[in-house]
């Protein structure tokens, strides 16, 4: 079963190839859907492998990430997932021993070339993390962090205010900018991280399972403030839970991991990559039919 | 089978058996060998504060405050030494700080892995080296060669109102700074390894997070990294102190022996550990008294900046598992 | 609630963009850079003046280290051939050896080893293994980190107050106690955090065939410590070895060694180490050769004990995993 795409770097064009699937569907949409495949590719990845060491955590990655797209990475746990999504910010390469092989172009220049400066590709390229991480500063300051080391002298009171509209957060700290962040609840917290990374005005924002260290009702608020959100930025999102996949994602990438017989290595691969409903609808790879039927993972 | 009875049962169960009596035993011997770091140190301070009591008990509080140390006359002011133990300790801190932490964080942040280890293993020599080693290469190696610097120096800020008095002209290049200098490269050991592990509490999703925003390393250090850390620093500046303050041995053979209290840090002076090792031997009556009083006015000294220093150090702690 | 139009992103567009510069202004570059040199100047400034020193105890220590350096007895015409030296007259020359400090620093540091190591250990198993959160088994860990922390001199005095004040001597014995005074809250503290390392299932599985807390303690904590608490004595030994000032008030000195037969002699008589040597010498004209020598059999000395313990900790790990 293939699992790699073949798609051309600018707009429109999607090369009809035979297995795989990515054309260009046009039955009705049963709700939200954005619109096709016009939209710019942002990311291009081909043939990436990320290896710790000389252990290959994750081989032979190939998929675009589209502009305004809320993209998904699915699957099962240790495979991958992660490792890819920190590949777009450079954030590997802070594990000692990571290595990349492959092309991962943005906008069409190579990521992991040596002239790129991983501290400019963070500032287009946001991430909000797992757990959430404000810094032991009052709310505001965590917000205007990003900014003020951007050297951002003007009307940083401008910027905060409209990073934490945005984040759907103002109403509940706007009396309280000067307390510490440390007080919020998770739920608040991790829309002060999404606004700290707003603040900076990147153009994608990477989120590493943003919701699974909070409660349902704070992950409901957040996975409507990403369906309001996509439309201004681009954002690709790890998730273990299907349904939030499902629900919020326009395009989705299921990953597992394929065990060595020999050597008992498991290394994570992409199986498809597709728009969601065909994924769950009508998957291409049974490895996916069964992920996403629930038979396993 | 017989069924076994009650009682037997009973007496099985409840019986003490063999082995009861040793454990008892066995730990009372080593309740007893714990208590024993306590025996010692009441014992410190209960025979040396009763040795020293002529002293306290004649001179009052002008051995605290006085600057008249005339054994011969029997006017023991130990300001002198309490002055010189302080610009001394001072001196190794300011020094050492910035140099630890400097380390410490290269250590942890910067090293690639292969380095770390082999950085530590200098720091771990560092310390193993004895303190009359030091002090035996600072009198007889560093001195000759500081005293030419200590002029030039004097002479360079000759002109300048109040740099001039604290950067005087040197007579030996014994004096209050060579003493600092000397212990502060003996207690980096120390400081860098406790901030060390105070580093590497940072949790690693905070350093992510404003790594992750497009900070620079160093943006990252002075942002995340060191806010943490400061009670786990102060701590270990703390303790940075008090070894500076009990240092003898190297500070008796390089500070110059003359008590005195200038600004001037090129100068000799005198600290309280040295004075004793250069004179308890061979002193007698009130002067000995006054000695070891010396002693336990640095005990009580280097007690109290420990315990303050592991206060901060708990608290540290504290924050850290209470955020 | 989603258009179908794609709205403007609100900074960017696709051309203008360019991975290479921009926010990255040169003074931030230049900081991080800075910064990051600092921290390596650090090292070496730390680095540069442990090398000169280990250089010069080398270069200078070296010429008087040989042949029967560990078989002669300290000179004692030091001083006078100094003077003649000095006044050009020609005088014997002087024998350099080290033999009674050498053997002095062994025997005294071996039997503070031997008082403070067997209470040391006890002391640990006690906080470990028994009184562990309970109140006076914290005051006693605080009081013991406190005393860690008390300076060497005063354990001299101490035992200089207590015992040769009181019987009017100094003697091997005394040092030697003045040592283990240093030693004890050490061995306590690094043994205690060794006893911690061992996990509570093997004392558990122990506990389960029905074996009394002694038992098992000696048997199985203790044994699974053991490297480690090795390696944390061995540290001791050689923190007590480079001491000066607990031996400067309690052991005296000697210039020759009495020999092997009359060494339970030595115990209530007066003894010499290297680090009393190293300080007397120092200061004394004609005495440098001497200082130096006994600096370099000094830090050997150190040096082997403090690598061999990292190797026992080192064999512990593999051991371990």
């Amino acid at each position: 079963m293939e699992e790699g795409h073949d798609v051309t770097q600018t707009e429109t064009e999607i090369q009809h190839v035979p297995d795989v699937d990515l054309t260009i569907d046009v039955t009705p949409k049963v709700e939200n859907t954005s619109a096709d495949d016009h939209y710019p590719v942002v990311f291009d990845v081909k043939d990436l492998s990320v290896f710790y060491g000389s252990f290959r955590a994750v081989r032979d990655v190939g998929l675009p990430i589209r502009k305004h797209e809320v993209t998904a990475f699915i699957g099962p746990s240790g495979c991958g997932k992660t490792t890819v999504l920190r590949c777009f910010n450079r954030m590997n390469d802070l594990i000692d021993g990571a290595r990349v092989e492959g092309t991962l172009t943005y906008h069409g220049v190579d990521l992991y070339d040596p002239k790129v400066n991983p501290v400019e590709v963070r500032r287009r390229i946001g991430m909000v993390f797992q757990k959430p991480n404000p810094f032991p500063k009052s709310i505001y300051d965590n917000v205007a962090y990003g900014p003020r080391i951007g050297g951002q002298k003007g009307d940083l009171d401008e910027i905060v205010e409209q990073a934490l509209r945005r984040s759907a957060l103002w109403d509940e700290v706007k009396d309280r900018l000067k307390k510490s962040a440390l007080g919020l609840s998770g739920g608040q917290q991790q829309r002060l991280c999404i606004a700290r990374a707003i603040a900076v005005n990147p153009e994608v924002i990477l989120m590493d399972e943003p919701c699974s260290a909070l409660d349902p009702i704070a992950t409901g608020r957040i996975e409507d403030l990403m369906s309001e959100i996509k439309l201004d930025y681009t954002i690709v999102i790890v998730t273990h839970n299907m349904q939030q996949a499902a629900r919020i994602s326009d395009r989705c990438a299921f990953f597992t991991t394929e065990v060595n017989e020999t050597s008992d290595v498991r290394t994570g691969v992409l199986v498809e990559c597709d728009r969601t409903e065909k994924i769950f609808a009508n998957p291409t790879d049974e490895r996916t039919e069964n992920y996403v039927t629930g038979r396993f993972g | 089978m017989a069924l076994a009875t009650k009682e037997k049962t009973d007496s099985a169960l409840t019986g003490n058996g063999r082995g009861a009596g040793a454990d008892k035993a066995f730990r009372i011997v080593a309740l007893a060998a714990g208590l024993t770091t306590l025996l010692v140190l009441a014992a410190i301070v209960f025979s040396t504060t009763q040795r020293a009591w002529p002293a306290f008990a004649k001179m009052g509080l002008s051995y605290l405050t006085s600057t008249d140390w005339n054994p011969n006359q029997g006017q023991f002011g130990a300001l002198a030494f309490i002055y010189g133990t302080f610009v001394v300790s001072v001196i190794a801190v300011v020094l050492a700080v910035p140099i630890s932490i400097g380390i410490a964080l290269f250590v942890t942040e910067v090293a690639p892995r292969r380095l770390r280890s082999a950085i530590t293993t200098v720091m771990d020599l560092l310390a193993a080296v004895p303190s009359v080693v030091f002090g035996l290469w600072g009198f007889l190696v560093l001195r000759p060669q500081i005293k030419g610097i200590y002029n030039s120096i004097a002479d360079f800020v000759h002109p300048i109102p109040v740099l001039n008095r604290v950067f005087g002209p040197s007579l030996s290049g014994q004096s209050f700074m060579t003493a600092g200098l000397i212990v502060g490269l003996m207690i980096t050991p120390i400081i860098t390894s406790i901030t060390r592990e105070v580093f590497l509490t940072v949790p690693r999703n905070d350093k992510d997070g404003a790594l992750a925003l497009g900070a620079t390393r160093w943006e990252m250090i002075k942002g995340v990294v060191l806010p943490y850390s400061t009670s786990g620093i102060s701590g270990a500046v703390m303790l940075g102190l008090g070894r500076a303050m009990g240092e003898t041995i190297a500070i008796a053979l390089v500070i110059g022996g003359s008590p005195q209290i200038v600004a001037n840090l090129f100068a000799q002076g005198e600290a309280m550990p040295s004075v004793i090792a250069h004179n308890l031997n061979e002193s007698s009556g009130d002067y000995q008294a006054a000695l070891i009083g010396l002693g336990v006015v640095l005990f009580v000294l280097t007690v109290v900046i420990n315990i303050g220093a592991r206060a901060l150090v708990i608290r540290f702690d504290r924050n850290l598992k209470g955020a | 609630m989603s258009m179908l139009a794609a709205p403007p992103s609100p900074s960017f567009d696709d051309a203008e963009f360019d991975l290479l510069t921009v926010t990255l202004t040169r003074g931030r570059r230049w900081r991080d850079r800075a910064a990051t040199s600092a921290m390596i100047l650090s090292f070496f400034v730390a680095a540069i003046p442990l090398a000169a020193v280990m250089l010069v105890v080398v270069q200078k220590g070296q010429g008087v280290v040989r042949g029967d350096w560990f078989t002669n007895d300290i000179p004692t015409d030091i001083a006078s051939a100094a003077l003649a030296e000095k006044f050009g007259a020609v005088a014997d020359p002087v024998v350099y050896g080290m033999q009674p400090a050498i053997i002095g620093t062994l025997f005294i540091t071996g039997l503070a080893s031997l008082i403070a190591i067997p209470i040391g250990i006890l002391g640990a198993v006690y906080l470990n293994e028994y009184g562990k959160r309970r109140r006076l088994a914290s005051a006693i860990r605080f009081l013991t980190d406190v005393m860690t922390g008390v300076p060497s001199v005063v354990m001299g005095i101490f035992i200089y107050t207590v015992w040769v004040l009181h019987f009017h001597q100094r003697t091997t014995f005394a040092g030697g106690l003045a040592l283990s005074c240093l030693m004890l809250p050490i061995v306590v503290r690094s043994t205690e955090e060794m006893l911690k390392l061992v996990p509570d299932n093997l004392r558990e599985a122990s506990a389960a065939l029905g074996t009394r807390t002694w038992r098992t303690t000696l048997g199985v904590v203790l044994p699974a410590a053991l490297p480690g608490i090795t390696s944390g004595c061995m540290l001791a030994l050689a923190r007590a070895a480079g001491e000066t000032a607990p031996l400067l008030f309690t052991v005296g000195s000697i210039s020759h060694f009495p020999g092997l037969a009359h060494l339970a002699d030595q115990l209530g008589q007066q003894n010499t180490a290297l680090s009393t040597q190293i300080f007397s010498n120092a200061t004394q004209p004609g005495g440098e050769p001497l200082a130096w020598g006994a600096a370099l059999t000094l830090i050997v000395m150190v040096l082997v004990l403090t690598l061999l313990a990292r190797f026992v900790t080192a064999r512990f790990a593999s051991v371990r995993s």
